[in-house]
């Protein structure tokens, strides 16, 4: 009797603490009128450690690389909000341009984002079909193919269409003088006749915790993106056998790796 | 004769004073005997400074890597706007291309360029020949870098859109205004189509039927085309172009290139995507006899048990002369479209 009230009282103190923490967290109450800003970061990581340009890694066929040149485009952000509510970016504001060798260019900053406690972010991995067929006054900013630095470099000119993640580097295990790899991959699915379509739609949940965006709080979604996985995954790829992936069927494998990229690592509310 | 002289003159004098009224305003205009355009003019209203404009960026060799090369080395007017005389087009440091220079005319009727097809709208496609190391070698950023900073351009900027800055979009815009109005309406057939009075020959005629017959499957309509991608059997030049399926990345459309206009075609030799044929008549012997089989070779050329198009000698030199009723003086002449 008495061993059953202690435990009484103890799981009613379990309960209480328990919902004191979980009332913590639950943020003040804002007006749904409010509107914010919130970052999604992609910080690049090579498997378990950080990633830098011009450092040696393996992939698993066991093959020694390093990389000279990382950028991707991050387009069409769309957050949902814990009721299940969906914010999708503007078109005009949801192209971004991540860059391994530009810290400011990781930080993927939306504004005049509705308040509320956002748990999932849909984003694409590449540039959608509408933008590659669009008239060139809409290609502006990030995708202005006329700027070095946004889409110069980042397009293909012979065969209309963006390049949505580029790689490039060297191996020693290339048989070439300059033992260069590059990555170029694109494809949009083609614009009269089908082709290869390598736009990637990514998903990301936030886990249990979310980014509770307020007229003050602007939140940082911290997403690791593993770039270990352009060559690890369904296909294990080797840079001797594959030194040069471009516009080709082959390019499908690469993307089909690279979709499991990204994960969010964590949020900060501040 | 000194009448005959004075009148001449005084009649030269007045045609000079009409096209100077003429000339300053620019307007596209759709031939009556044309399809609607493919292009989308509402999204480039063409006026007179911005087609000016494109004129002179077509021109101006500012848009290679040292100045050597402009859009107007390899699509030279006389010759239909191709490159007279070379099979592969002769870009910059004298390095070749893969392919033979495709004409610039009536090109708002288009919907993809290149033989391949790999650009679909005319206001992308000059960034390829720019960047192209074995075209102009420049690269877009930099070209607009150069126009900024001329003492010309700016100006002509304004004066096309309104404002001195200078923008991708704006620049390509530009040169597909000068483009767009290359326009070859009016030659000997579209004066005889829209009966203005032009009468073709017997032989012309006869021409016109057996190619009506023979032809116009695929080099179908007032545009001598239809557009679309085809293996004519070609015995294999360059194993690395594969034509159209260097788009689309699919076997079905290996050694497919497209259909070209025929308007100014004897203009425009030589022929094939990589100009391995010096005249017309190889060409028609080409179809005659020299079609080799392929698995993407078209239907159109394996019928009836065999490989080719039965042309007699005969019908041979009627075709030819059809085709010359093609050619448009005006056009390969007009003073708009020129360099000077």
């Amino acid at each position: 009797m008495k061993l059953s009230f202690f435990r009484i009282a103890a799981s009613v103190a379990t309960a209480l603490i328990l919902n004191s923490c979980s009332n913590s967290e639950v943020a003040p109450e804002f007006n749904p009128n409010d509107k914010g800003s919130i970052v999604l970061e992609f910080d690049n990581v090579m498997g378990n450690s950080n990633f830098n340009l011009n450092s040696t890694y393996q992939n698993t066929v066991g093959e020694d690389f390093q990389v000279d040149l990382l950028q991707y485009y991050v387009s069409n952000i769309k957050l949902k909000d814990d009721k299940g509510k969906e914010y999708v970016v503007p078109q005009d504001e949801s192209y971004f341009l991540i860059k391994e060798a530009d810290v400011a260019s990781q930080k993927a900053k939306i504004n005049n984002v509705p308040a509320g406690n956002y748990v999932e972010m849909t984003f694409t991995l590449g540039v959608d079909s509408l933008r590659n067929t669009t008239d060139i006054s809409q290609r502006t900013g990030v995708l202005d193919i006329g700027v070095e630095g946004m889409g110069k470099g980042m397009y293909w000119s012979w065969n209309s269409g963006y390049i949505f993640f580029k790689m490039e580097g060297t191996s020693p295990t290339i048989n070439s003088a300059d033992r260069k790899f590059r990555y170029h991959i694109g494809g949009f699915g083609g614009y009269s006749s089908k082709t290869i379509n390598n736009i990637k739609t990514i998903t990301c949940k936030f886990g249990t915790s979310k980014a509770t965006v307020r007229k003050d709080i602007a939140p940082t979604v911290h997403t690791t993106v593993d770039i270990s996985k352009v060559f690890n995954g369904t296909t294990n790829v080797s840079l001797a056998t594959n030194p040069t992936v471009m516009f080709s069927p082959f390019s499908v494998n690469v993307s089909a790796n690279y979709a499991n990229m990204f994960s969010v690592h964590h949020i900060h509310n501040d | 004769m000194k009448k005959l002289l004075c009148i001449f003159l005084i009649f030269s004098v007045i045609a000079c004073a009409e096209n100077s009224e003429l000339q300053p305003e620019i307007r596209f205009v759709v031939p009556q005997n044309f399809p609607a355009p493919q292009y989308n003019l509402a999204k480039n209203p063409i006026t007179t400074a911005g087609f000016e404009l494109g004129r002179a960026l077509f021109y101006d060799g500012i848009l290679s890597r040292d100045g050597s090369i402009s859009c107007g080395s390899c699509h030279q007017q006389s010759s239909a706007f191709t490159q007279h005389g070379h099979d592969l087009s002769h870009g910059i440091d004298d390095k070749l291309t893969k392919r033979n220079a495709l004409p610039i005319q009536n090109l708002a009727w288009e919907k993809e360029f290149f033989w391949d097809g790999g650009v679909f709208d005319l206001d992308l496609f000059a960034i390829s020949p720019i960047e192209a190391h074995n075209e102009m070698d420049e690269t877009l950023p930099n070209v607009l870098e150069k126009l900024r900073k001329s003492n010309k351009y700016p100006q002509l900027f304004e004066k096309a859109f309104g404002s001195k800055e200078i923008t991708t979009a704006n620049f390509l815009k530009a040169l597909s205004q000068f483009q767009l109005m290359c326009i070859s309406a009016n030659s000997r057939y579209d004066k005889y189509i829209r009966k203005e009075g032009e009468m073709l020959t017997n032989e012309e005629l006869q021409g016109l039927a057996i190619f009506k017959q023979k032809c116009a499957t695929c080099h179908s309509g007032e545009l001598f085309t239809d557009m679309s991608f085809r293996n004519n059997g070609l015995q294999i030049g360059n194993p690395e172009d594969k034509g159209r399926a260097l788009i689309t990345l699919n076997e079905n459309d290996n050694f497919k290139f497209k259909v070209p206009s025929l308007r100014n075609v004897v203009m425009s030799a030589p022929y094939m995507h990589d100009g391995r044929l010096r005249n017309l008549e190889g060409v028609i012997e080409h179809y005659q006899n020299g079609v080799k089989d392929s698995p993407t070779l078209d239907n159109i050329l394996k019928q009836d048990g065999r490989l080719g198009i039965a042309i007699s000698p005969d019908e041979k030199v009627k075709l030819i002369a059809f085709l010359k009723t093609l050619t448009d003086e005006q056009f390969l002449k007009d003073r708009k479209l020129s360099e000077f």
